[in-house]
C-alpha cells in the first residue's frame, strides 16, 4: 500500500500514453477534407510553456451532419435543463408529442416538494399540446390557448410556461402573444420560450433563451427580502441526484441564507425574489452566466465562480464565499464546518486511494462537468488524459478573458442578447469600489472563470464536441481506466471493456457534490475501475483455445 | 404522493395531453431500421431528435444505439436540409461505412417539405453513395400517429426499397414480427424453425439490441435482416404479419407491389393468439406441428389450469401500444380476468377501438376504453375505482406506487428493469413467462396483505 497523499498535497500523475499529436492526426485523417479542417480546430493538444496561456480551441460551432456526437437541441437546454428542475411551474411543450415525452422525468432533477409553500410539484407530469397535422397546416395557437386553460382548470398552478418546438417556429405560431393573452385571462404568470430545437448549435442556445425568459418574466417581481444573513443565490446547480440537497446542508451549517437556486430544488417564488440576495454564486458557468451578468447590471449583485465538485474545491468555494462577506464570525464558522467535514472525507479517500491512484480518466460531458469532475479524479490520484465539452464555448475552455476575441457567428447572433440597464429603483450595488478592491487584493475574483484548460496537464488532449469515431479511436489508443460521458455513449464504451461513468445522470447514484458527494464519488469510481466484471470478457476456452484430442480425460 | 395533482374528478380535455401513452414516429423508425443488418439510422432533423431517440432506446435496451443526424440549424430550417443530408451521407459512408443508411424525417423536415428521394438522388449523382450501398427513407412526421406508426412506416420502407416482384414464388415465408422486443423476434424465429419453415423476418433486432459484452465494440452487430434477404421478400410464398398496426402496412405494401399474399394476425401473446400464429404458419406452409411445440403449449395450458383461481375475476388496467393492448386484452379475457381500463396513446382508429370493445364484450364489469388516451385519464379512472393489477411501461410505476397496486412492466419504454431484451413474451414460452410475472405480483400482494392467521405456505 502506498502512503495516501493528503488532499492538500496532490501530486499530478504523469501522463504515460501515446503521442497526442499523432492521435490528433489519426483522428482528422479519417475525415473528408472540409470536415478535417473544421475538426482540427476543435481538437487541441494542451502544450504550453507559459502557464498563464492556453491554446485556442474551436467551440460552440455547428455540429457536422452525419458525424454522430453527443449534443442535444435548444429545446433540451431550455425546457429540459434550466426550467425542468423547478417544481411549481406547469411547463407545456407546444409541439408534437415527442419533445415533451423525452424530457419527462429523464434528467433526475430531485426536488423536495413538501418544503415548498404549497406542496405543488408538477415535475412528474408531462404537459403537451400534442400537435397534429391539422395544427401544422392551420396553426396551433388556438390549441395552445385551450391547453393553457385546461392546464389551469385541472391544476391551478401559480405559473405556466410554454416551450416552442421546431415546427412551431416554422409555422409561425406567436406563443408570446398567446401567453400574454392567457396571463390576462387567468391572472397568473404565463410566459413563453422560443426554444425551437434548430436554434443555435447545441443545447447551449436553449440555456441562453431560458436565462433571458426567466430574467424577463420572473426575476425581480417580488421585492420582499427574505430573512437571514449572508444571502446568496446558487446559479447553475440542477440537483441531479440530490447535489443541491448536499450543498444546501453545507450552506445551512455555515450560516448562509440561500435565497434561490437556479434551478435545482427550486420554486418560482425563489426566482422572483432572487435579486434581493447579496451575491450570486455560479456553479455551471455555461448554462447560467447570462443571468448572473444581467442581474449584476440590473440589480447590482456581483457574481463569483464556485465549484462544489470535489472536497477540496468545496472547501475553497466556501472560504471564498465567507471572504466575500468579510465577517469574522462567518469565516470562523465556515472553517469549523470544513474542519468537521473533511476528516470523514479524508478517511474514505485514504482507504480508496491505493486502488485508484495512477489510473487514467477521460471526460466528455456538458459545459462544466468535464472541468469540475477533474477535481474529484485528482483527489483519487487519477489523471485526466483527455477531456472536452459537449456544448461549451471558448470561454469555458480558455477562460472569460477570451470573451472579447470570440467571433459571433450567424448561429449565435440568432439568439437574442437582452439589453439590460441598471433598474432605477431596484439597483443597489452590494459592494463599494473600495470593498471590491480590498477583496480583489485577497484574491477574490469577480465575474471571472478561468476555464477548463488551465487546469489540465500539458500533453492532454482536449476535444470539443467529440464524435463517436473519435471516442472509439481514443479509447483504442489510450485504453483509459474510466470514461465519463452520457447514456448514449455508455454502452458502446463499455463494449470496449472500459467502464463509463455517466456524468449527466450519475448512473442513478449521487449526490456527488459537496463533502458527502465526494465520498459517494470516490466509492463509485473505486467500484467501477476495480469491478471484477472486466475480467470476465473472455471465456476460459477463448483464453486457452487448445483442443483436447479426445473425450478421454485424466 | 408522486402524482399529487391527479384527482378522480375528470374534466374534459380537448387540447392538453397530460402524461402521454405514446411518443413520436421517428423513434419507432429508428428502432425498425436497427433491425437491418449493417444499417445506420439517420434522423433528418435537428440534432435534438436523434439525441432523444438514441437516449430513449439506449435506456430501454442498455445497449449501444447508433444513429446519425442532419443537425439542422436555423439556416437549414429556412432554406431546406438538402446540403445537410448530402454532407451527412458523405460523412457517414466515409467514416462509419454502413451497408444501408435508413433516413427518417422529423416534424421539422416534414414541415418544410424536404423531398428525401430527390436529395438522395442528388447525393448519389455526386458520388456520395458508394456502389453497392443503399440509402432508404421513410416519412415519419412526428405530428401524425405515434412511435408505432414510425415503426410501421420504416418497415414498409424496407418493402418499398428492397422487395422485387418475382416471376417464380419461392417456398420462403416473410415474417413481420411487429414492434416487439429482440427477444420476441428471436422466439418467433425459433418457433418458425421448429415448424421447419424457411422464413425471412424483417425487421429483426435480435442480436442487435441484446448483444454480448466481449471487449470489442461492433458498430454494426451481427444481427439484423440482410439486404440480400430483403431483396428476396418479393418472391416469398406469403407474408405473416404480426400486429395489424405495426406490421399491417408493410404486409399490404408487399402484396400490392409484389403480389405476395398476406395474413395479418394479432401479436402471438397468450395461448389463443399463439395458437392462431402456429396454426396459420402450419396451414400456409403445409407442415405438421412438431411434438416440441405441442409440449410447450400443453405446459402453458397446465399452468393456467393449476393457477386459475388466482387469475379469475381480477381487475386489470392495461396501457400500451395498440397491438400489444389488443393481445393483452384477449389474453386476460382468456384467463377469466377482467381488463377494465384500456388505453393506448396511439390514434389507432375506430376499427381498433371496436376490436377492443368486441374482445371485452363478455367481461361482466364496466370496461373503459380510450383510443387515443393518456396516463392522466388512466390514473383518474383508477382513482375512481381501483384495480388488482396494472400493466404498462415504466411511467406507470408512478401510478402503481401512489395507488399501491401490483404492476407489471410491459411495452416501451422500460427504463428501470432488465429482462425484456432477453426473455420473450410471445409464443407459449412467452405466455408462460407472462403468467409467471402476473402470478408473482398477485401472490406477492396476497402474501403481503394476508393476516398472519391466513398466511399460506402453499399456493
Amino acid at each position: 500500500m502506498t502512503d495516501p497523499a493528503k488532499i492538500t498535497d496532490l501530486k499530478v500523475c504523469s501522463l504515460s500514453h501515446p503521442d497526442p499529436e499523432k492521435i490528433k492526426q489519426e483522428l482528422i485523417g479519417k475525415y473528408p477534407t472540409k470536415v478535417a479542417r473544421k475538426r482540427a480546430k476543435q481538437i487541441v493538444v494542451k502544450r504550453v510553456e507559459d502557464e498563464d496561456k492556453v491554446p485556442q480551441i474551436g467551440a460552440n460551432v455547428r455540429t457536422v451532419p452525419g458525424l454522430i456526437g453527443q449534443r442535444g437541441c435548444c429545446y433540451a437546454g431550455c425546457k429540459g435543463v434550466v426550467l425542468g428542475p423547478t417544481r411549481d411551474i406547469v411547463n407545456i411543450t407546444h409541439g408534437p408529442i415527442g419533445c415533451g415525452f423525452y424530457s419527462w422525468l429523464t434528467r433526475r432533477n430531485q426536488t423536495d416538494a413538501d418544503a415548498g409553500p404549497d406542496g405543488a410539484n408538477f415535475m412528474p407530469y408531462c404537459f403537451s399540446t400534442d400537435m397534429q397535422d391539422e395544427e401544422i397546416i392551420f396553426g396551433g395557437e388556438k390549441k395552445l390557448k385551450q391547453a393553457i386553460r385546461e392546464a389551469y382548470d385541472n391544476f391551478k398552478p401559480k405559473a405556466i410556461a410554454v416551450f416552442a418546438t421546431c415546427p412551431v417556429g416554422l409555422i409561425g405560431d406567436d406563443i408570446h402573444s398567446v401567453c400574454r393573452e392567457m396571463k390576462a385571462e387567468l391572472g397568473i404568470n404565463v410566459f413563453g420560450f422560443s426554444c425551437e430545437g434548430y436554434k443555435g448549435v447545441s443545447q447551449s442556445a436553449g440555456h441562453h433563451i431560458a436565462n433571458n425568459g426567466i430574467f424577463t418574466h420572473v426575476i425581480g417581481t417580488d421585492d420582499a427580502v427574505p430573512e437571514g444573513k449572508f444571502k446568496i443565490n446558487l446559479l447553475g446547480e440542477y440537483n441531479i441526484g440530490g447535489d443541491a440537497f448536499e450543498i444546501e446542508r453545507i450552506f445551512d451549517a455555515c450560516g448562509f441564507t440561500l435565497v434561490s437556486t437556479f434551478s435545482g430544488n427550486s420554486g418560482i417564488d425563489d426566482f422572483a425574489r432572487s435579486h434581493t440576495a447579496d451575491v450570486n454564486l455560479v456553479m455551471c458557468h455555461r448554462s447560467i452566466n447570462y443571468v448572473a451578468e444581467m442581474m449584476e447590471t440590473k440589480y447590482g449583485l456581483p457574481w463569483i465562480k464556485v465549484n462544489f465538485i470535489g472536497a477540496e474545491a468545496t472547501a475553497k468555494s466556501l472560504r471564498k464565499m465567507a471572504a466575500y462577506f468579510e465577517d469574522d464570525a462567518l469565516i470562523a464558522r465556515v472553517e469549523q464546518v470544513i474542519a468537521a467535514e473533511l476528516p470523514a472525507v479524508e478517511t474514505i479517500r485514504a482507504q480508496i486511494l491505493p486502488r485508484t491512484q495512477g489510473k487514467r480518466a477521460m471526460l466528455f460531458v456538458g459545459g462544466a462537468r468535464a472541468h469540475h469532475y477533474q477535481e474529484l479524479f485528482k483527489e483519487l490520484g487519477m489523471s485526466t488524459v483527455s477531456a472536452g465539452y459537449e456544448f461549451g464555448h471558448r470561454d469555458d475552455y480558455e477562460g472569460r478573458k477570451v470573451l472579447p476575441d470570440i467571433k459571433i457567428d450567424a448561429d449565435s447572433r440568432n439568439i437574442e442578447e437582452l439589453q439590460v440597464q441598471a433598474d432605477p429603483t431596484q439597483y443597489e450595488p452590494r459592494k463599494t469600489a473600495a470593498a471590491l478592491q480590498r477583496l480583489a487584493a485577497k484574491g477574490i475574483k469577480f465575474a471571472e472563470y478561468d476555464g477548463m484548460m488551465p487546469a489540465m496537464t500539458n500533453g492532454s488532449l482536449v476535444i470539443d464536441d467529440i464524435s463517436q469515431f473519435e471516442t472509439d479511436l481514443i479509447i483504442e489508443r489510450f485504453k483509459p481506466d474510466i470514461f465519463c460521458a452520457g447514456i448514449k455513449e455508455k454502452y458502446s464504451v463499455q463494449k470496449h471493456g472500459i467502464p463509463l461513468k455517466q456524468l449527466h445522470s450519475y448512473d442513478y447514484g449521487g449526490p456527488y457534490a459537496g463533502f458527502k458527494g465526494a465520498i459517494n464519488f470516490y466509492k463509485d469510481i473505486e467500484r467501477m475501475v476495480n469491478s471484477r466484471v472486466w475480467q470476465y470478457l473472455k471465456s476460459p476456452w477463448q483464453k486457452n483455445p487448445e483442443l483436447a484430442a479426445t473425450y478421454a480425460w485424466q | 404522493m408522486l402524482l399529487r395533482h391527479t384527482t378522480e374528478e375528470i374534466k374534459e380535455r380537448k387540447a392538453l395531453t397530460v402524461n402521454p401513452a405514446k411518443t413520436c414516429q421517428p423513434v419507432g423508425a429508428m428502432y425498425a431500421a436497427l433491425g437491418i443488418h449493417g444499417c445506420l439510422p439517420h434522423s433528418h432533423g435537428s440534432q435534438g431528435c436523434y439525441a432523444y431517440h438514441r437516449s430513449a432506446l439506449t435506456k430501454h435496451y442498455k445497449e449501444p444505439v447508433m444513429a446519425a443526424t442532419s443537425a439542422f440549424t436555423e439556416g437549414a430550417s429556412v432554406f431546406g436540409g438538402q446540403a445537410n443530408l448530402v454532407q451527412a451521407i458523405d460523412n457517414i459512408f466515409t467514416v462509419y461505412n454502413p451497408e444501408v443508411i435508413a433516413v427518417h424525417t422529423t416534424c421539422l423536415s416534414e414541415t418544410i417539405g424536404d423531398d428525401i428521394p430527390q436529395i438522395v438522388s442528388k447525393a448519389t449523382a455526386s458520388g456520395k453513395v458508394p456502389p453497392g450501398k443503399y440509402v432508404i427513407h421513410a416519412n415519419t412526421p412526428s405530428y401524425v400517429g405515434s412511435h408505432v406508426t414510425g415503426f410501421a412506416n420504416m418497415t414498409k420502407a424496407m418493402v418499398t426499397y428492397f422487395a422485387e416482384p418475382a416471376e417464380k414464388r419461392s417456398k420462403t415465408l416473410n415474417l413481420i414480427p411487429g414492434y416487439v422486443e429482440p427477444s420476441d423476434m428471436e422466439e418467433i424465429r425459433r418457433l418458425t424453425e421448429l415448424l421447419g419453415i424457411e422464413a425471412i423476418m424483417f425487421p429483426d433486432t435480435s442480436r442487435v439490441l441484446n448483444g454480448p459484452l466481449t471487449g470489442k465494440f461492433r458498430m454494426y452487430p451481427e444481427g439484423g435482416v440482410t439486404t440480400a434477404a430483403l431483396s428476396k421478400i418479393g418472391a416469398g410464398a406469403g407474408t405473416v404479419a404480426l400486429g395489424a398496426i405495426a406490421s399491417g402496412p408493410a404486409a399490404k405494401a408487399l402484396d400490392t407491389k409484389c403480389k405476395v399474399p398476406c395474413e395479418i394476425l394479432d401479436l402471438p401473446m397468450g395461448l389463443l393468439a399463439t395458437d392462431a400464429f402456429i396454426d396459420t404458419l402450419r396451414r400456409i406452409a403445409g407442415v405438421n406441428v412438431p411434438e416440441a411445440i405441442n409440449y410447450e403449449r400443453g405446459q402453458m395450458v397446465d399452468i393456467i389450469s393449476d393457477m386459475h383461481q388466482y387469475f379469475y375475476g381480477k381487475r386489470v388496467a392495461v396501457v400500451g401500444d395498440p397491438d400489444q393492448l389488443l393481445a393483452w386484452t384477449k389474453f386476460l379475457v382468456s384467463l377469466d380476468m377482467y381488463p377494465v381500463y384500456l388505453v393506448t396513446g396511439t390514434p389507432a382508429g375506430k376499427k381498433f377501438e371496436t376490436a377492443l370493445r368486441d374482445a371485452t364484450r363478455d367481461v361482466p364489469q364496466e370496461v373503459k376504453i380510450k383510443v387515443p388516451g393518456d396516463l392522466f385519464l388512466f390514473h383518474q379512472w383508477i382513482k375512481q375505482a381501483p384495480v388488482d393489477l396494472l400493466i404498462g411501461n415504466t411511467y406507470v410505476k408512478y401510478i402503481a406506487r401512489d395507488e399501491d397496486i401490483p404492476f407489471i412492466r410491459h411495452g416501451f419504454p422500460i427504463l428501470d428493469r432488465v429482462g425484456h431484451s432477453y426473455f420473450p413474451t410471445v409464443g407459449y414460452r412467452g405466455g408462460i413467462r407472462l403468467l409467471e410475472m402476473m402470478l408473482d405480483k398477485l401472490l406477492d400482494r396476497q402474501d403481503r396483505d394476508a393476516p398472519e392467521t391466513a398466511f399460506e405456505l402453499t399456493m
